[in-house]
């Protein structure tokens, strides 16, 4: 394994270390190693050289790979791995549009994030062949995106989804002023495992360790958010199938853990909880008592209406067989996350890269059957309810040990020199992955942000494959997937 | 006289508050506060108040079509009974101009959803044209057969089905307003068929072909799909209501009837998740298969004397 730098989830890996191969042989080694990208981006490398680093995920081991190739100023092209393994297609894209160079035999190479006006779009000609477009402007209040409907009849053949309205340039913005407020609006559902991810990356660069309560108040925020994303989504789920009484059930219940996070940071969403260093609201026993009050409440209200819901035939007619994304073709094209663990990819990176806490509280990762349809993804977000409550039981308990604790560790720490680090959180939708590096001058030279849904938009697009074209926005309500997060 | 007035204020008035109560019994179901039941009312005359906006694309079929619309449902519901105990035009064969003229209302809101050139409303417009036709033969089978029954085909002949059949006509009566209740769904484009709150244009049925309107043309088709429910309730009432119970008992069952359906209307949207559009057919067959049921059970009356 010469060829690849194994490293850690929030480790600092000398950049020095870091392989530089021939193109080609890098080409070889992926396709060789047959590991899952996690990221896969270019550094300007100066007089028109371009670096390619490339972090693959070895989810068994825990570790991660890093390699990287250098590109010179005539080398403008390479073959593209995405022919052999179609998990790359994205950030090959990504990588050509950043820096113009091409992956040759690419099957599907359209911008990510800068729409040209020429964009072409997939045609279908034939008789009763129609063509449906909606967006960017949608009838609900929610994110800009262009969806491509190729339809016959009501039955969709293929969805073609252009994204890129909301392309702030949040990683060059992250160069020149990087901040837990610039990281926490990335992706406004994602606040606390963006703000984590940022917050770990800062942390491994400077080398500075943060107190244990620190990190478990983290961790149990993060769960919190994965259980107020995950009622609202099965409530906008029963929204959008005209099931009133659990949209209903399913708002108030997530206003109760939302409310919750409102008490312990001052936001509903937890903005300004988490900081480089640690967090920056303590938890109190009055406070952690009340919300292990309000767990109670809210498990006992889910389970309830769950059960009610999935005992309705009406419901289970909408949800079962609807928008399906069989195993094979999750792993095929690279899911994450939630949306690879309903289809029977069980990809967690809270398991596969495991801090000391799972094993200190005895968290386990629960088996899921998981039949890739609709249902699996509100049965799983059902099942991930229960369990991330009993996570945050868990932590609460454990923090009682650390009551003593410090919350910050002084951040006022200078970037250690020509520094590599991958930071990856396990947000309610997948794998946050946040990837900083800095130069020989201690200055932070480059940024990358992955996303989970710069993975599963394509999911999305074959889930809604031979589906009515009016079950779009149940598919579309299931994976729930950021605008904002994919157009960085 | 004072029955004819009634009649033209529950015209008025009673569509709307069907809505409202029905949005009421659905915010009861979910455990909220809900709208006034007058929130109806309210919308109808802030959208009369509000400016025009009309796509460039559309031609005058757009224009012309809500009013169109309007006035059919208002002149079909000249040869509905509502409280009074017969129609202002009581004349025989009223139910083929009755359902004609709604079908005319609707083909003009068909085609003004395809005058937009949008493709969802094109979609909404091909889904409603699809299940109106099959609703059609269903609704004519129940009504017709009753008709058939007294020999009377006036809609008078809806309230004497105990008269002319006996105790079997309980029988026919059941199945009767169960086929009704089905068309109201459907045609008020109610969940399980429509969702009505829904704003996902790629689900609507109805909704969507009013997409263009605004204004008072919008307030116009709210108003007559509202209208167009009333009716149908009203033939629901009039099956139902025993004849000759005299005028203040009669009008008092009548809106109770109507009560009725709104406070049903409201529970099973809040007990149902609305079907897969391509099970709405199977819903629909339903009703059809009610209305054959209506048919044979008339069939055997007149010709097999049980």
């Amino acid at each position: 394994m010469k060829n690849w730098i194994k490293t850690k989830n929030n480790e600092r890996l000398d950049l020095a270390l870091i392989p530089v191969l021939p193109v080609y042989e890098l080409r070889e080694e992926i396709i060789e190693l047959k590991k899952r990208p996690i990221a896969f981006f270019g550094k300007d490398w100066g007089k028109g050289y371009v670096r390619l680093f490339v972090v693959l995920a070895d989810d068994e081991q825990g570790e991660l790979l890093v390699s990287s190739t250098i590109f010179d100023a005539t080398m403008r092209e390479y073959e593209s791995i995405t022919q052999v393994i179609p998990a790359f297609h994205m950030f090959e894209r990504e990588f050509y549009e950043q820096f113009g160079i091409k992956p040759l035999n690419h099957p599907w190479l359209k911008p990510v994030r800068h729409k040209q006006n020429d964009y072409e779009f997939f045609e279908m000609e034939g008789e009763e062949v129609h063509e449906v477009a909606v967006g960017p402007i949608h009838a609900g209040v929610i994110e800009p995106g262009h969806f491509r409907f190729m339809c016959h009849g009501e039955s969709v053949y293929h969805l073609e989804i252009m994204l890129g309205y909301q392309n702030r340039g949040v990683e060059n913005l992250m160069l020149e002023a990087p901040s837990n407020q610039l990281a926490e609006s990335i992706a406004g559902d994602s606040v606390i495992a963006y703000n984590t991810a940022y917050s770990q990356v800062m942390e491994a660069l400077r080398e500075i360790k943060i107190s244990n309560k620190a990190e478990l108040i983290r961790k149990a925020a993060l769960e919190m958010e994965r259980i107020a994303i995950h009622i609202g989504d099965m409530g906008a789920i029963s929204g959008d199938i005209a099931y009133s009484m659990g949209a209903a059930v399913f708002g108030v219940t997530r206003t109760l853990v939302i409310n919750t996070l409102l008490e312990w940071s001052g936001s509903r969403f937890a903005r300004g909880l988490v900081t480089v260093g640690g967090v920056n609201f303590d938890l109190p026993q009055s406070l952690i008592k009340s919300t292990l009050k309000t767990l109670d409440k809210v498990e006992t209200d889910v389970v309830r209406m769950t059960k009610t819901m999935l005992k309705n035939s009406t419901v289970m007619s909408r949800l079962e067989k609807t928008g399906t994304v069989s195993a094979e073709r999750a792993e095929e094209i690279g899911l994450v996350g939630m949306a690879a663990r309903a289809s029977g990819y069980p990809l967690d990176s809270r398991f596969d890269f495991q801090d000391k806490w799972v094993a200190e509280l005895e968290l386990k990762q629960k088996k899921f059957k998981a039949k890739g349809d609709v249902n699996s993804r509100f049965k799983i977000r059902y099942k991930e309810i229960k369990q991330s409550i009993s996570m945050v039981r868990k932590i609460l308990a454990k923090l009682e040990e650390f009551a003593n604790e410090e919350i910050l560790t002084s951040s006022c720490v200078a970037y250690k020199k020509d520094s590599f680090v991958v930071s990856i959180v396990e947000g309610w939708r997948g794998e946050v992955v946040h990837v900083g590096m800095t130069d020989g001058f201690g200055n932070l030279s480059c940024y990358k942000i992955k996303d989970p849904s710069f993975n599963n938009w394509y999911g999305l697009a074959l889930a809604v494959r031979n589906n009515g074209i009016s079950d779009f926005p149940l598919c579309n309500k299931s994976f729930n997937l950021s605008y904002a997060g994919f157009d960085l | 006289m004072i029955l004819k007035f009634i009649d033209i204020i529950i015209l008025l008035f009673a569509p709307f508050l069907m809505m409202g109560l029905i949005n009421k019994t659905k915010a009861f179901w979910a455990g909220r506060k809900g709208t006034s039941i007058f929130q109806p009312i309210y919308d109808f005359v802030k959208l009369l108040k509000k400016e025009f906006v009309v796509s460039e694309t559309t031609s005058c079929v757009f224009k012309i079509a809500p009013i169109i619309t309007f006035v059919t449902v208002i002149f079909a519901s000249l040869f509905i009974p509502l409280a009074s105990s017969s129609a202002f035009l009581n004349v025989p064969a009223g139910l083929i101009v009755f359902a004609y003229t709604l079908g005319l209302g609707k083909f003009l809101a068909l085609i003004s959803a395809m005058d937009t050139g949008s493709s969802f409303e094109g979609m909404g417009a091909s889904r409603e044209a699809c299940f109106t036709s099959i609703v059609e033969p269903a609704f004519f089978m129940t009504i017709a057969s009753i008709m058939a029954l007294s020999g009377n085909y006036t809609f008078d002949s809806l309230k004497m089905i105990i008269q002319n059949a006996g105790n079997y006509g309980i029988l026919i009566i059941i199945f009767a307003v169960a086929v009704l209740f089905l068309m109201i769904l459907i045609e008020g484009s109610r969940v399980p068929v429509d969702d009505p709150n829904t704003h996902l244009e790629l689900t609507m049925i109805h909704e969507v072909m009013i997409l263009d309107n605004s204004a008072s043309d919008l307030a116009l088709f709210t108003y007559a799909n509202a209208i167009k429910m009333l009716l149908i309730s009203s033939l629901i009432a009039y099956i139902v209501i025993p004849a000759g119970l005299g005028f203040e008992l009669g009008v008092l069952l009548y809106i109770t009837v109507l009560l009725v359906i709104s406070l049903l209307i409201g529970t099973v949207e809040s007990a149902m998740a609305r079907i897969r559009m391509s099970h709405v057919f199977e819903f629909i067959f339903i009703m059809s298969s009610l209305a054959l049921i209506v048919l044979s059970l008339v069939v055997a009356k007149i010709f097999g004397d049980v």
